[in-house]
């Protein structure tokens, strides 16, 4: 019964994958070899499409070896048989949270929970970041490094950052448009030389 | 029934423009939920995310679970989470089905090398919207530089700061109320 062995297989990683997507990566791959699905080579193929789509990256890759192994209804199998541990876990978080939101000690965990969430957050948009205006890495010392700038990104980003201040539209609307930019005239200034 | 109906759809938007992952999902999650919906506030997020690190699973999922709790218990929590994962299963089932050189396609990459430039950005006005609430003390300040500096330069499990930091939280405030207390 391929939909149980998913959903169970999935289950499993929604339970002990903890940090986010990437985090799935170790368990998938271990999936991947121990049932013969898919090797390394097939993993990277579907992470570059999960991560060239919108939607969570756990969620994209579930949905991805689901389908491949059990058609449509495979792909929600293993999508729901990953986020039941999520949902499950949270729920009884979120009512606990509830009830002591008020109290001290909560007040006090957030105190210190708080700038740590956001510094792994600045550290992961950091990360992307370089992925993105340096993508061949610092090296070189300062000059190469900034020979190794994407100058076309980095303009980009800059208008984007004063049109979202400007307008303050949603970001699907700037999302859009800059995919948009990114096929459209990327190429073109690729074709000049930039 | 509608306004369970909202959720689900307020986070289908979100997760139909995130790009790349949790952590990119943020600046949706503030237009969606705090600023058009006035569904939490943006510390409420924050500690969502918080929390959201250290539990297994996805974190976009956690979240959503989170919010939709908030609002209207179970069944809230199962459309947030129905909602936030929808798009991805059509998405991902199209591709797979027809498009399976999707990522190998050179307008693709092309257009993602443009939006990653958005999340960028969006990340960036994300992180300083949250900076007021979540640094309010030089102590915050320190334990914040420590984190993203720790996570940047090294790889560590975010379990470790979260848990850590936590824990350091809950100690200086008690080393504070006891110094306040002989004040008086």
């Amino acid at each position: 019964m391929i939909y149980l062995i998913l959903f169970w297989e999935f289950f499993q990683i929604g339970l002990f994958a903890v940090g986010g997507g990437l985090a799935t990566l170790p368990f998938l791959s271990e999936l991947g070899s121990r049932r013969g699905w898919f090797n390394e080579n097939d993993l990277a193929d579907m992470l570059a499409i999960s991560e060239s789509t919108p939607g969570p990256i756990g969620v994209n890759m579930a949905t991805y070896v689901g389908y491949e192994q059990g058609g449509i209804l495979g792909g929600l199998v293993a999508t729901l048989g990953m986020v039941t541990p999520c949902l499950v876990i949270i729920l009884f978080v979120a009512k606990f949270l509830q009830k002591y939101r008020e109290s001290r000690i909560v007040n006090d965990l957030f105190y210190g929970l708080r700038p740590a969430s956001l510094g792994l957050i600045a550290a992961a948009g950091f990360g992307v970041w370089l992925l993105t205006f340096v993508p061949m890495g610092i090296t070189g010392g300062l000059l190469g490094t900034l020979a190794a700038v994407e100058w076309k990104s980095v303009v980009l980003a800059v208008l984007l950052y004063f049109l979202i201040k400007k307008t303050k539209k949603s970001p699907i609307l700037f999302i859009v448009l800059s995919g948009i930019i990114g096929a459209t005239v990327f190429p073109l200034l690729e074709g000049l030389g930039l | 029934m509608k306004k369970l109906w909202n959720v689900f759809f307020a986070f289908a938007k979100i997760g139909g423009f995130t790009f790349g992952g949790g952590y990119a999902m943020l600046p949706m999650l503030q237009r969606e939920v705090v600023e058009k919906n006035g569904w939490a506030t943006e510390e409420e997020l924050m500690d969502y995310y918080a929390i959201g690190q250290c539990t297994p699973g996805i974190i976009a999922v956690n979240v959503a679970t989170f919010v939709g709790t908030k609002l209207y218990g179970f069944w809230g929590a199962v459309f947030a989470t129905l909602g936030v994962v929808f798009p991805s299963i059509v998405i991902i089932t199209v591709i797979a089905a027809v498009l399976s050189n999707f990522a190998d396609l050179v307008w693709v990459q092309n257009a993602f090398a443009g939006i990653r430039v958005c999340v960028c950005v969006l990340i960036f006005n994300a992180v300083v919207k949250l900076y007021k609430g979540a640094v309010v003390d030089k102590i915050t300040l320190g334990l914040f530089l420590l984190v993203f500096l720790l996570m940047t330069l090294l790889d560590l499990s975010p379990v470790l700061f979260v848990v850590v930091c936590g824990l350091a939280g809950l100690l200086i405030r008690a080393l504070q109320q006891k110094k306040g207390g002989e004040g008086k």
